[in-house]
């Protein structure tokens, strides 16, 4: 199997900046609970959405508001300064459970570009790459540094080209991250056109494949009729 | 297909490698999909940007559409009679499948169901194949052999356009179960007993094999239910090997190779097992002959004792962070430390989900429910999983039996398993509960969820609390 270098991707000037991610600095909301879920991050209330924007209204729900809608004085992202802020710190098995990709979008309306946790569900790491939000994996005594800058208050400051974590007092901490989505995030690409350049490879696996497995290959009569009255 | 290769390999390194189309730096690779489950609430904004986009369906014909999250299930449904951005929902899948070409079966389809109970009984779930959903219980599929994976609506997207999926080659972790399950104790107790070992988190990044002698002696439904939950323990897939057991389910299915072509694949599915020599990074053995009729205290899916057990104490909490976390847990729940599962009592019982809602499930239940009375105070739901389940429950007069017995039943989908219809619990009320997924507000806000079998659930509606169903005089 071919493996060419990954710098023949175009880093074309036409991706606009937005759409990179390079570095992040802010305020860090703390979250120091596990497995907290993507029920919990994006509600059922988000999943009647049939658009990807503005969904922040319903990001962590339960926690932020009440039963009737007013917001609990005590919770987190309901203070200052943490109400702004872009990072969000959290413990073990981040984003478990149903794979709604509304969870990225929640965080990302709302203005977290990125969640530092000890480990994240795989989904969920999926949707954040794809949404440029990035997840920051942090073994449990620096994630434990991150926690205490971030119930402080203080300005915490990922910087994805170098892996680290940077703290107000100059500590930097380095993170693991696929080299396939870092780059994939600092260069901005659109994941459905640079697959689109494989269609030759594609047509021929599919060549492959059907003269392997011919029952998988065509459209049956069954199949013909499956469409709603 | 790959040529033969040296090393020994899982069953899982077959089925990949027998779908990459190209591998990249890092060693990711480019992976071709050979089924796509689509639905109404992960695809919609799926559509629309391939739609904004000016890009087609890539392959219509492996693409297949149901509805079942949101629909109603009230006897005698209509399209009008969901909840009102439900049913939005269900008109824009209805509109997109037949704007790109793709088979959707709707609400009055008799094939209709669950997108993980239809799969297989259409016999759309094949050995050696590999299986895409915008749904994290997608892994449910791999109980016959086939490499299933939950993605997120942009991956659904990525699908759609380019039939591919990008992905690292997980590690692997092999779950032999040797020892027979004892009376009365099911595939799900037996998956409830794996996570509480594991924990939730226990099998993050990697694909499970479930193997071993009691696995092997498990029916096709009971192999689901096992595959169905490996995501509860973080694991991006769950498969067994496809065996006799597998090759007869899928005979005669309608959308399983036929004639000739079912012998050809049969031949090529017997080589999708897990060489002898084969490596795993990690195994886990468990005796399935000691486990017990299992119950979830908690709000995730490893928070789970024996049913004749109590609820534990924060106080005797050893990992860090533990104690908090049971705390937590302990606080939604409404319990207390020590109280025994036994004195539990529920409001409401919920038999249903990809997890335990095929006929055999049900057939469970009416063993227990058959000549006996629901408790007043308990409402409970039997949800069949697909349109077919509950024709042929009717058929063999389980439907009859339950409904004499007091439960209401139900037209096929989703459910009180996700409360994204009308089917969920009210704040404070307790359910035993045949899902997969205990979480704080799963089942309705502020509901409160325990897990259990389908038999363990007929016997706490019967009894009004938890009760150890292998007590029940038959």
């Amino acid at each position: 199997m071919s493996s060419p270098p990954m710098s023949d991707t175009p880093m074309s000037e036409a991706v606009p900046a937005e759409r990179r991610f390079t570095r992040l600095k802010g305020i860090a909301a703390p979250l120091p609970i596990a497995n907290v879920n993507t029920d919990i991050i994006a509600p059922k209330d988000l999943m009647r959405a049939v658009t990807r924007k503005g969904l922040g209204w319903g990001l962590l729900r339960p926690y932020r508001f009440d039963g009737e809608g007013r917001e609990r004085p005590d919770f987190v992202l309901n203070r200052e300064p943490w109400r702004h802020a872009a990072l969000l710190v959290a413990h073990e098995n981040f984003g478990c459970g149903s794979s709604r990709e509304h969870a990225a979008w929640a965080l990302a309306d709302f203005g977290i570009r990125a969640v530092i946790a000890p480990s994240f569900a795989e989904i969920f790491q999926n949707n954040c790459i794809k949404n440029r939000l990035l997840p920051v994996p942090l073994p449990r005594p620096q994630l434990d540094a991150v926690m205490a800058a971030a119930e402080a208050g203080e300005e915490v400051e990922v910087a994805l080209e170098a892996q680290v974590v940077r703290l107000a007092d100059g500590r930097a901490l380095p993170f693991e991250v696929s080299p396939l989505a870092r780059h994939r995030l600092l260069a901005g690409i659109d994941d459905i056109a640079d697959t689109l350049r494989y269609e030759d490879d594609i047509l021929a696996f599919e060549d492959r494949h059907f003269r392997d497995t011919p029952w998988l290959a065509g459209r049956t009569k069954i199949e013909e009729k499956t469409h709603g009255s | 297909m790959s040529a033969p290769s040296p090393r020994p390999r899982t069953l899982y390194d077959k089925v990949w490698d027998a779908h990459v189309i190209r591998t990249y730096e890092d060693g990711s690779c480019l992976l071709y999909v050979d089924r796509h489950f689509v639905f109404e609430v992960t695809s919609p904004q799926a559509f629309e940007a391939l739609r904004d986009a000016g890009r087609r369906v890539r392959r219509p014909q492996a693409t297949f559409a149901v509805a079942d999250h949101n629909i109603p299930t009230l006897p005698g449904r209509t399209d009008d009679s969901g909840e009102a951005d439900g049913r939005a929902q269900l008109a824009l899948l209805r509109a997109n499948t037949a704007e790109f070409g793709i088979s959707y079966f709707d609400m009055k389809d008799p094939r209709q169901g669950i997108v993980h109970v239809i799969g297989p009984e259409l016999g759309l779930t094949q050995p050696g194949l590999t299986i895409a959903c915008g749904d994290s219980h997608t892994p449910t599929h791999g109980a016959f052999g086939a490499y299933a994976v939950g993605v997120g609506t942009s991956e659904v997207e990525h699908i759609l356009a380019t039939q591919t999926l990008l992905q690292k080659p997980a590690r692997t972790l092999r779950i032999r179960a040797d020892g027979r399950l004892g009376l009365g104790v099911t595939a799900k107790d037996l998956i409830l007993a794996v996570i509480g070992r594991i924990g939730a988190a226990g099998a993050t990044g990697h694909v499970v094999e479930f193997a071993g002698e009691t696995v092997a002696g498990l029916s096709m439904e009971g192999r689901l239910t096992l595959s169905s939950m490996a995501i509860e323990a973080g694991a991006r897939a769950g498969m067994i090997a496809p065996d006799d057991t597998t090759f007869a389910y899928l005979k005669g299915r309608p959308f399983a190779p036929q004639g000739t072509d079912f012998d050809r694949a049969v031949e090529k599915w017997s080589h999708l097992f897990t060489d002898h020599d084969a490596e795993f990074d990690r195994e886990v053995a468990i005796d399935a002959a000691t486990v017990e009729p299992m119950v979830t205290w908690g709000t995730s899916p490893d928070d789970v004792v024996p049913v004749s057990g109590r609820v534990p104490d924060p106080a005797r909490a050893t990992r860090p962070g533990e104690a908090e976390a049971m705390a937590r847990a302990l606080s939604y729940m409404r319990l207390t430390p020590g109280q025994r599962i036994a004195d539990i009592p529920v409001d409401k019982v919920f038999i249903g989900s990809c997890t335990n809602a095929r006929i055999e499930d049900l057939r469970a239940v009416a063993a227990v429910a058959r000549g006996r009375k629901v408790n007043p105070r308990v409402t409970a739901l039997v949800v069949p999983g697909s349109a077919q389940v509950k024709r042929r429950a009717e058929e063999e007069g389980i439907a009859a039996i339950l409904k004499e017995a007091g439960f209401e039943w139900r037209e096929a989908g989703c459910s009180m398993c996700i409360g994204l219809n009308a089917d969920r619990l009210k704040p404070g009320e307790r359910c035993a509960s045949t899902s997969n997924r205990n979480f704080e507000g799963r089942q309705g806000p502020e509901g409160l969820t325990h897990l259990v079998s389908p038999p363990m659930a007929a016997a706490a509606a019967l009894a009004g609390h938890f009760v150890d169903v292998r007590t029940l005089a038959p």
